[in-house]
């Protein structure tokens, strides 16, 4: 499996405006990759309510889970780094785009 | 001949224009029995997804920012892949798409309701969306806030924190509402938006959609079916007040010598909230809450961190006296770095000033970065005081504490019936105090704040609210200090007088309140913002309390220099 660990860099924790970066990014990835936080149930990283239901604050550490080929990898290496960034100050992306 | 709505006014002005009423959340059906299982789904996908499109649309037509984010999120919840795998599991031979759709946000509903904190406070979207999906599936017109494509008054039942994005304040003229009170959510939205509203309009809700309406919130009156000159007329009506309201600047020259000297200070949450009102009319901040800086982080915020968004608001405000409100944290928004357990009762848990009792370390760390930062800014005036305190030793306590960091000027709220009793024991210890009338109705009446079937409780008007207001104020003059008021009664411009009356020195409330505050304050002498006080306080009921400003402002309307008629 490919896997990391990250803590969510984004000051607002794992949801409002970060949560919906993260989720359609994982929506646009070819591979389903799973969050999992200790003590919470497994995300599916494309659902908004399982991402949200994680209650991932800024600081807290979320593992990055997908298949073990070249594109899990490179799955789990893209939601690595939107979750390590602060996305409250990232551009928005324009919806039509994912 | 037009019917009239009565109800209760919420601001001051007149606007005409076509109704138009908010669909209800449709009811649930029997479940029909299931024949084909695949096109059942199909239809549950396809509610879900039309919803999802709707929202997201709206999204992307929304001017507001804070809009376009809540209306987004929502529409990515819609699209949830996970919902419509459920989907799939739940529809049986009875279970058709509306009840399979019923079942599925209620569970997503529970689980976030158990969460806690900022997830139990998403559940109520999740209601949302089911109406919606419910809706669709079903045929009907998808509930929420209606978009005829022209400027419209909204009429509803009552409207709910999920409804308030969709509110376009250049495309609804008025709220009109069958339910709520003055402190519903239709109320409080209302005066931060500056519209004209009636709540607890009885029968508005019969009304047939585009029938033009004229809505008078001064006068808590709708009249339905308005024609030809009766139409003119309002019109001209609505035109003239609006002018006046809108030539504020004026308004020194149209206040009576002797109006009452309040100061109106604003309710804010962070230095944003000062952009593009501290001008020469701006006397100072009345509420800044400091929350902000403490919510959703594991470690509370540095000294340094706290010490520069202290210096911006000092910076912001121009040397105008801000009051900064410590840390109000309650077991109903735990913090990560304040252990405390949630009671059965957060409202009457360990909150506020209990929890800095407890874990002081973080009150300290705040008070001392507060006193940085007015050492950092020329001319700063920064008062602080304390939420939830009880007793004059908690009030000893604190001013003990907040002195000790080298604040000069110390109060703390009276949001308890305790604390108002004993006003002049507390101001003993403190240099002011500031009513916080939202808390003190609740805990004055024990009625929840979030209940809206209890509004005639916490109806500002009610006499024991405003007795202990009374008293508190009596204290402060007797005593030489100051005794502020801020919470939602604080911007109503029919109750400014009788705070003014009753002796309270400053007002906090949002930028949009203050031109209707300042018209109703400067439209009244001091003795007969006074008498109107005490006939209110002496009235037996909300009602006839309420009456009696009515009744004021019509006799008054004659001879005041800025009325019209």
């Amino acid at each position: 499996m490919a896997q990391r660990t990250v803590t969510v860099g984004s000051a607002s924790g794992l949801h409002a405006r970060p949560a919906r970066l993260f989720v359609r990014a994982a929506a646009a990835l070819p591979v389903p990759v799973t969050a999992t936080v200790d003590g919470k149930k497994p995300a599916r990283a494309d659902s908004m309510l399982a991402v949200l239901a994680l209650g991932a604050v800024q600081g807290t550490a979320v593992t990055l889970t997908a298949s073990d080929d070249a594109q899990g990898v490179a799955a789990v290496d893209e939601l690595a780094e939107l979750l390590a960034a602060d996305l409250d100050a990232a551009p928005e992306p324009d919806p039509s785009d994912a | 001949m037009p019917d009239v709505y009565r109800g209760i006014g919420i601001g001051v002005g007149i606007v005409v224009g076509p109704l138009v009423r908010m669909g209800r959340p449709p009811e649930l059906p029997p479940a029909s029995p299931v024949d084909d299982p695949a096109a059942e789904v199909e239809r549950a996908r396809q509610a879900l997804a039309a919803v999802s499109a709707d929202l997201t649309s709206r999204s992307a037509a929304a001017t507001d920012p804070t809009a376009t984010d809540i209306l987004d999120a929502l529409g990515m919840i819609a699209a949830d892949p996970t919902l419509g795998d459920d989907v799939e599991q739940l529809v049986d031979v009875r279970t058709d798409a509306v009840h399979a759709l019923h079942l599925l946000f209620a569970r997503h509903r529970d689980t976030l309701a158990a969460a806690g904190g900022y997830l139990a406070e998403r559940a109520q979207d999740l209601d949302d969306l089911r109406d919606r999906a419910v809706a669709v599936a079903l045929g009907l017109p998808m509930p929420g806030i209606p978009d005829p494509g022209h400027p419209f008054v909204l009429a509803a039942h009552d409207l709910g924190p999920a409804d308030t994005v969709g509110i376009d304040p250049s495309r609804v003229l008025a709220l009109v509402t069958a339910q709520g009170g003055p402190t519903s959510h239709t109320a409080i939205l209302a005066r931060s938006l500056g519209l004209p509203c009636v709540v607890a309009c009885t029968g508005v809700m019969d009304v047939v959609d585009g029938t033009t309406v004229a809505v008078d919130a001064e006068a808590g009156v709708v009249e339905a079916g308005v024609d030809g000159a009766r139409r003119d007329e309002l019109a001209e009506q609505a035109r003239r007040l609006a002018a006046e309201l809108a030539g504020q600047g004026d308004a020194e020259s149209a206040a009576v010598v002797d109006a009452p000297s309040v100061a109106l200070l604003l309710n804010i949450g962070a230095v944003a909230d000062l952009d593009d009102v501290v001008d020469d009319r701006f006397e100072g901040v009345g509420l800044f809450r400091t929350e902000f800086l403490f919510l959703d982080r594991v470690d509370p915020p540095s000294f340094d961190e706290q010490r520069a968004a202290y210096r911006s608001v000092l910076s912001a405000a121009a040397g105008r006296k801000v009051v900064v409100r410590t840390l109000d944290a309650g077991a109903d928004k735990p913090l990560p770095f304040m252990p405390v357990a949630p009671g059965p009762n957060p409202a009457l848990g360990v909150r506020g000033l209990r929890i800095a009792r407890q874990v002081p370390e973080v009150l300290v760390t705040q008070l001392e970065a507060l006193a940085a930062a007015v050492a950092d800014v020329d001319g700063a005036e920064a008062w602080v005081m304390a939420p939830m305190v009880a007793t004059a030793e908690e009030a000893s306590w604190f001013a003990r504490r907040a002195r000790r960091a080298g604040l000069d000027t110390v109060g703390v709220m009276v949001e308890v019936p305790a604390a108002a009793l004993r006003a002049r024991e507390i101001l003993a210890e403190v240099d002011f105090v500031s009513i916080g009338s939202n808390d003190l109705a609740q805990y004055t009446f024990a009625a929840d704040r979030m209940e809206g079937a209890l509004w005639n409780l916490l109806d500002p008007w009610q006499p024991a609210l405003l007795q202990l207001i009374a008293g508190c104020a009596a204290a402060g003059a007797e005593l030489g200090k100051p005794v502020g008021l801020c919470g939602e009664a604080a911007a109503d411009p029919a109750l400014s007088p009788v705070f003014a009356g009753l002796g309270v020195t400053s007002l906090s409330m949002s930028a949009r309140a203050v031109p209707l505050v300042r018209r109703a304050l400067g439209a009244r002498s001091l003795a007969d913002c006074r008498r109107l006080a005490a006939q209110v306080v002496a009235a037996p009921s909300a009602e006839q309390a309420r009456a009696c400003a009515v009744a004021a402002v019509q006799a008054g309307s004659d001879v005041s220099p800025t009325r019209s008629q």
